[in-house]
Order: C-alpha cells, then sequence, then structure tokens
C-alpha cells in the first residue's frame, strides 16, 4: 500500500514541463528570412571605429557603404561615387559622387557628408583602426555636391582600393556617433535590432539607390561553439555560415546534401613570425634554418585537414601580383640541420607563442614537433588574444608566433621599421616607395614580384599558408561570395532559390 | 540584530570580492585600448582611447572611483560594448535569472522525490537504483550532457533549437523553450548530488527516537517520513540548495556558452577576454550578491523551518 502511495506522489510531482517548440514555421518564399551565422560577434556597429572584423562581416556592403567598395572578384568597384580621376601629379583625385542618394534616416549624402566622414576618420587621435588608409591624405573638399577632391601630400596610386574599406564607408554628420549602437548607412539593408549577446537584425532598404536586395530580413547569429555551430545548421536554425569555423566538420556537411559547401581563399596568410630582435634569429641561416624544418602540407593536412594553400611569400596566390616562392626555403630538414650548424645554433631552444584561433594551436603543435626534427626544441606558450597583442604583438615579447594576417594588400607591414617583426632592407623601402607613384599595372606587378622575392629571400618570417574560406549554405540559396577578398559577409546578392 | 550582522557580512564579502577580481584582472597582461583598436591602430589613438577609458589612472583611484559609482548606483561604461554596465546586466538577467530559477526547481523537482522514495525504501533495490542513478547524474559533466541533448532533442528530434535565446519578446513558450535543454543540463548533476543529501538527511532523521515513536504511535512510514523526519531534514537540504545556487550560476558560464545563450556566464567570459575590466566587476558583484543573499534566505528559511535551530543566540 505505502509504496503504491509513494508511487502515486512520485508520478503527480512536478516533473520536466518541457514547453519545446518546434522552429518556427516557413514563412513565404519571397519573405522568407535568411540566417547568417558568424562565430564571433561585433562589440559595436560601428566599421570606422574599430578593429574587430566582425563588424565588417555584419555592415559591410549591407548597411553602409563607401565611396568605391571590394567586389566579389577582389577589384575595387564604384559605390557612392560613380568615377574618379587622379592629376598628372597624382596629388589630386576627383570623385563624382552618386546623386539622389539617402542615408536610412532619411538624410542626404552629398560631397559636403563624404568630407565630414574623411575628416573624422583622420583626425587626431580618432577611434579608427586603419589610419594608414588615410595618411597621404592632406585635405578634402567639396567641390559641388557630387563632386569631392581629395588632396595628396604625396602619391597614393591605391587610394581607391584604400577608400574600399570598411574603416572608410560614408556615415552622416547627424547619425555618425550613434553609429555604433544604432547604425545608419546607405546600404541595401537597414538596421532593425540588436539582440545582444544572440544576432543582429536586417531589413531590406527598399529606398536603395540601386538593385534592392532579394532577402527581406536578414539575421546574424552569433555561435562561438564550432560543434553548435554543426549542430545549430544541422537543425535548420541557421542556413549558411559563410566562414564555418570548424575544417574537420566540413566532410560531414560535404557528405549531406543538403549543403553547398564551397572552399575559397581569404586574404589570411598564415606566418610563423620571427623575432629577429633576438639572437640567434637575427641570424638569417637561423631563420632558413626554421622556414626549412617546416612542411607546409603537413600542417594543411594536419592543422586545417587539407583546406588551405602553401604560400612562399606574404601574398596569397589568387592575387594578380602572386609569384609563386614556395621553393624558396622549402622544406628541407638535412638543409636545416646544416644551417643551424654553420650557424652555431646546434641544440636551440626556443617558445612559440600561440594566439587563440584553432589554425594557430594546431599548427604550433604540429611545428614544434617539425623542429624537433631538426634539433630545434619549441616549447609551446598558448596565449588570450589581449596577452597576445599587448606582450608579442606591441611589447615584441616573443620568440616565434604564428597569425594570420588578414588584411588585403599588407605586404607594406614589412617596410615598418617598429614592426613587431622587422628585417632592415634598404631595396624593400625602396620598392615601397616606388609603388606609391607607380600606376601602371604591369610596372606595379613587377615591384610586388621583387617585394615578395626580396622578404622570402630575407626569410623575414617562415610563410605558412593562407586561410582558406569554408563556407557552408542551404542548398537552396545562392549569391554568397566563393572567397574573401576582404573581411565581410556581402549577402547584397543572396537569395533563396526554392 | 541578526539581519544587520548579515548586511555587514554581505557588504564585507562583496568588498573584498571586487577587490580580489579588480587585482585580479590588473595582473592580466592586455590592453583594452588595443584590442578595440587592433594591429594597425596609431599609439596615439590606443593612448587617447585609454585615457578616454581612465585606464591611465593609478590602480588605488581606479578603484576608489569604481566603488564610488558602485555606491551611487552608477555600475559605470563598458568599455568593450561603449554601453551602461547596469544596462547590460539587466538584459543579461533576463536570461540567466530564469536559467538558474529554472534549473533549480528541476534540479529540487527531480531529488526530493527520488531522494524520499530512496529513504523510505532504504537498503532496497529502489534505493540502490536510485542511488546508482544518481552516481550516474554525478559522473556527466553538464557539458556533455548539453551537446548530447543538442544532438538529440534539436539536430535529430528537432523539439528545441540547438542553441540561442529568442528573447522574452517572442513570448514565454519559445523563451522557456530555448532555456529548457539549459536548464535540464545544468539540473542532472544538481538533482544526483540533491537527491543524496535527501536521503541522508532523511534516513538520519528516521534513525531518530522520535520517528520510533511516531511509528510505535500507529503512523504509517510514510507518514513517520512526512510529518516528523522530513521537518527535520529540512536544514540540511536547503543549506545544499542554497549552495547549489552558486554552482548553477557558475556552471551557466560553461551552459550558455554551449548553448549559446546571451546570460551573465557568457557575457563574464567575454568581458574578461576583452579586459573590460568595468564589466567583469559589475558581473561579479552582482553574481556574488546574488548566491550570498539567497544562501542567507537559505538559512533564514532552514532556521525558520525548525524549532530547534529557532531558539538559537
Amino acid at each position: 500500500m505505502l509504496t503504491r502511495r509513494f508511487a502515486l506522489a512520485l508520478a503527480l510531482m512536478p516533473v520536466v514541463a518541457a514547453p519545446f517548440v518546434a522552429s518556427a514555421p516557413v514563412a513565404a518564399q519571397s519573405e522568407r528570412p535568411l540566417i547568417v551565422g558568424m562565430a564571433l560577434e561585433p562589440p559595436h556597429l560601428d566599421p570606422t571605429a574599430g578593429a574587430a572584423a566582425a563588424i565588417d562581416e555584419v555592415l559591410y556592403a549591407n548597411v553602409f557603404e563607401g565611396l568605391t567598395r571590394i567586389a566579389a572578384d577582389g577589384t575595387v568597384a564604384p559605390a557612392l561615387a560613380t568615377a574618379w580621376e587622379v592629376s598628372a601629379d597624382g596629388l589630386t583625385w576627383t570623385f563624382t559622387l552618386r546623386d539622389g542618394v539617402t542615408f536610412h534616416d532619411g538624410a542626404p549624402f552629398d560631397a559636403s557628408v563624404a568630407v565630414f566622414a574623411l575628416d573624422r576618420f583622420r583626425a587626431e587621435g580618432a577611434e579608427n583602426a586603419q589610419p594608414q588608409l588615410f595618411a597621404a591624405i592632406d585635405g578634402v573638399e567639396a567641390a559641388d555636391p557630387t563632386t569631392l577632391v581629395i588632396h595628396l601630400s604625396r602619391p597614393a596610386a591605391d587610394l581607391p582600393f584604400s577608400l574600399a574599406w570598411g574603416d572608410a564607408v560614408m556615415v552622416h554628420p547627424d547619425s555618425a556617433d550613434a553609429n555604433k549602437q544604432t547604425p545608419i548607412g546607405t546600404g541595401p539593408f537597414r538596421f532593425a535590432e540588436w539582440r545582444r549577446g544572440d544576432r543582429v537584425i536586417l531589413t531590406r532598404n527598399d529606398d536603395y539607390w540601386g538593385e534592392p536586395a532579394a532577402i527581406a530580413r536578414a539575421e546574424f547569429a552569433f555561435i562561438s561553439d564550432p560543434g553548435i555551430a554543426l549542430a545549430s545548421l544541422l537543425a535548420g536554425d541557421v542556413n549558411a555560415f559563410p566562414n564555418f569555423p570548424a575544417p574537420e566538420q566540413i566532410p560531414v556537411l560535404e557528405s549531406n546534401g543538403q549543403f553547398h559547401v564551397e572552399i575559397g581563399t581569404t586574404e589570411g596568410e598564415v606566418i610563423l613570425a620571427i623575432n629577429s630582435a633576438r639572437p640567434p634569429f637575427d641570424k638569417l641561416a637561423v631563420r632558413q634554418a626554421i622556414s626549412s624544418a617546416i612542411d607546409r602540407n603537413v600542417l594543411i593536412a594536419g592543422a586545417m585537414y587539407g583546406a588551405g594553400t602553401p604560400i612562399g611569400s606574404h601574398m596569397p596566390p589568387h592575387n594578380p601580383a602572386y609569384l609563386d616562392l614556395t621553393g624558396v626555403n622549402a622544406f628541407d630538414p638535412d638543409r636545416a640541420r646544416s644551417l643551424l650548424a654553420e650557424a652555431g645554433a646546434e641544440d636551440l631552444s626556443l617558445t612559440i607563442t600561440l594566439p587563440p584561433p584553432a589554425y594557430a594551436r594546431r599548427s604550433g603543435e604540429l611545428i614544434a614537433a617539425q623542429l624537433r626534427q631538426v634539433g630545434i626544441h619549441a616549447a609551446l606558450k598558448p596565449v588570450e588574444w589581449a596577452e597576445w597583442l599587448s606582450s608579442a604583438f606591441r611589447g615584441k615579447d616573443y620568440d616565434l608566433t604564428i597569425v594570420a594576417h588578414t588584411e588585403p594588400n599588407d605586404i607594406g607591414i614589412y617596410g615598418r621599421d617598429d614592426y613587431y617583426f622587422h628585417i632592415e632592407n634598404s631595396r624593400f623601402d625602396a620598392v615601397m616607395a616606388e609603388l606609391e607613384t607607380e600606376a601602371d599595372p604591369d610596372a606595379r606587378i613587377d615591384l610586388l614580384h621583387e617585394a615578395q622575392t626580396l622578404i622570402a629571400d630575407d626569410a623575414v618570417n617562415a610563410f605558412l599558408f593562407v586561410l582558406p574560406k569554408l563556407g557552408v549554405w542551404d542548398a537552396d540559396l545562392e549569391g554568397f561570395w566563393a572567397n574573401a577578398p576582404i573581411q565581410a559577409n556581402d549577402i547584397t546578392a543572396v537569395r533563396w532559390t526554392d | 540584530m541578526r539581519v544587520l550582522t548579515r548586511l555587514a557580512q554581505l557588504a564585507a564579502t562583496l568588498f573584498v570580492a571586487s577587490l580580489i577580481v579588480f587585482m585580479a584582472m590588473s595582473v592580466l597582461p592586455g590592453d583594452a585600448g588595443l584590442l578595440r583598436l587592433g594591429m594597425n591602430a596609431e599609439p596615439a589613438a590606443v593612448a587617447a582611447l585609454r585615457a578616454e577609458m581612465g585606464l591611465d589612472d593609478p590602480l588605488p583611484l581606479r578603484f576608489v572611483a569604481w566603488l564610488g559609482g558602485i555606491l551611487t548606483g552608477d555600475f559605470g561604461t563598458s568599455g568593450t560594448y561603449d554601453v551602461s554596465v547596469l544596462g547590460l546586466l539587466a538584459e543579461r538577467a533576463r536570461v540567466s535569472v530564469p536559467l538558474a530559477v529554472y534549473a533549480l526547481v528541476l534540479s529540487v523537482a527531480l531529488a526530493l522525490p527520488a531522494g524520499i522514495y530512496a529513504a523510505v525504501r532504504r537498503g532496497r533495490f529502489a534505493d540502490r537504483a536510485v542511488r546508482g542513478v544518481a552516481e550516474i547524474g554525478l559522473s556527466v559533466p553538464a557539458v556533455w550532457l548539453g551537446l548530447l541533448f543538442i544532438y538529440v532533442f534539436a539536430v535529430y528530434l528537432r523539439w528545441a533549437p540547438a542553441g540561442g535565446f529568442p528573447g522574452w519578446d517572442a513570448g514565454p513558450a519559445r523563451a522557456l523553450g530555448a532555456l529548457t535543454l539549459p536548464a535540464v543540463a545544468l539540473a542532472i548533476p544538481q538533482a544526483a548530488i540533491l537527491a543524496r543529501i535527501v536521503r541522508t538527511a532523511l534516513t538520519e532523521a528516521m534513525d531518530e527516537d522520535f520517528v520510533a515513536l511516531a511509528r510505535a504511535k500507529g503512523r504509517s512510514t510514510a507518514g513517520a517520513v512526512i510529518h516528523h523526519a522530513l521537518p527535520n531534514a529540512w536544514a540540511p537540504i536547503l543549506t545544499v540548495v542554497g549552495m547549489q545556487f552558486g554552482f548553477l550560476v557558475a556552471g551557466a558560464i560553461v551552459i550558455e556558452t554551449v548553448f549559446n545563450l546571451p546570460g551573465l556566464g557568457r557575457l563574464l567570459f567575454q568581458a574578461v577576454a576583452q579586459r573590460d575590466i568595468v564589466l567583469v566587476q559589475g558581473i561579479t558583484l552582482v553574481v556574488v550578491a546574488t548566491v550570498v543573499i539567497v544562501n542567507a534566505l537559505c538559512d533564514v528559511v532552514a532556521v525558520a523551518s525548525n524549532p530547534r535551530l529557532r531558539r538559537g543566540p
């Protein structure tokens, strides 16, 4: 009797009352929302006031537009400027601006707005994360509402490219200060809501000056855990991951007919940076030995599960100016050992500082094992991103470190005297100076070839591979970028096909 | 008098916790200004941002300034998000507090009947079964349980979302739906501990003379347990429930990350990575205060429910 009463009591206890809810019903086709997954959440929503790539990954081209823009193939294309020309001395640029463009709050865009924006970014102590883009600008003026004149202090042949970055998008004087929380741009999507910690929601801008977006509502959902990223795709909570964070799961997604998997390229050169300010890394032979000890194909197979392209200098293979230098200091353990002996650096012990990204941590373990094969004992030091930036990058406190340099066309960093890696090379500096003034495309390519060769021969760093762009999206979607010439998720051409 | 002592204890705990967290964050390498502006930033711009964020003032001054702000109800501005810390806390508490309460309710709802049943059936098969299941529940890490749930209930059965939180605006059913898997994952290990505590506390109380007397006077076993043993076992059970609330808040850091919930735990994790001291301080203060207050309340209830404790000094 007793037991029966207890059993009854148990049954009546309020057990897991689970109000499970199935996924929301699919809306009518044309209005079906697009949910894009991203690994990191932006700290705020102003691309002109912060370094976090996640800001551009939500807003670039979607909400904010610049005078120029980077197209899917990596070239510079018109955006709010329809045309531009440069004076014979290369010091005066005239941009013709698009007429009839308005910001999402109705404020008109014209040359005076462009003057405000550019002056804001290049002001002393400005919060802009890419001040080098504006370094050559001496003054900006509005000749008339659709004509913007930019005066330079020195020629800068790549000005249209610089103005295409997310850090140079157009912002209005009335809304600029509030863009971190409520971004107001001129793009085909307007900002609707930011559910902090969860997602940013954009809606189609029906007053857009150009081709309207096919997607009526786009949500950028932030999912930091790679396992949950996979689960969210499989569960249908997320329709696309333009930069899927877990290369090891790509085979699972490829074998699932529900998704399209696109392995593209990025501008992210993964390098093993070498601190040449510290002996014995000041010796060329030691740096060459480190490069020769590394089998890049093993790194790509082991750390990236086969995705990624080996490089021999600081340029991705899809760049028109790319020169294949993977043969310079190629994998050759015997050569590495004899170079170390020649430099008197046998029994070398060093530390590899590893920031958090998986490519760095995994490559670091493999490189340590490869260095051991040539007699270098490498200790691994995993650090947080904050510590990497302040200690290794700013404080130059490291022996070797692995990081991806994700900015496009950034070979110029090898000429910076105070950079965290640096080899003095006057010829390299001269090549960079010539590049600033050279406008002829063929001559520019020759100069870039020489620059790549110089840093490869100097073995400034060990050049490892280009980060792949692992794009995964619902097979019923089209219009995503295959490659990432800039860190952005341009969804203006994305649409549902079914 | 008791209340005043409690309040003084609370204030002292909060002060010490804040000081320890502040010092720990200060010695961590990392520069919040550099983090915000990145690798291409000019040193002058980083310096200007640091000054604006108040990072250049001497440490004691910064702590006193922060403390002064707290005393006047100003939690400061997050260096990462550029918004008020209090606003961020309020936003995130709307997820974390319901999650912790949901998990606690589930944990008690599972543990209490199981523990009572095991105590009544002491030494028999049912007792061993409950203890065995509890052992398993105790050994399973909440993270693993969370991942398992996601694959079973979200990916295969599609009963619940794989993660994320639709917000309370989406309706209580959808919001609670998103919190259910995380709450169960958090509750199961806690329920296992609690079931064992309930069983132990009850079996001890059942060995007392007054329970034997009650039974001798004709009470059934169940009657003796519910009317005589249970009131005397509340104190240890409530104490453990109070302590568990602390574990639930701490466990939420992991579970909120696994389930991608925008709660205080994940915010704390992000704030530490971003070296956002003001935000870390604000979260710590709220979490410590909550845990201390909940524990105090549990103590008060335990005392009130037990006549013998009530006669204390």
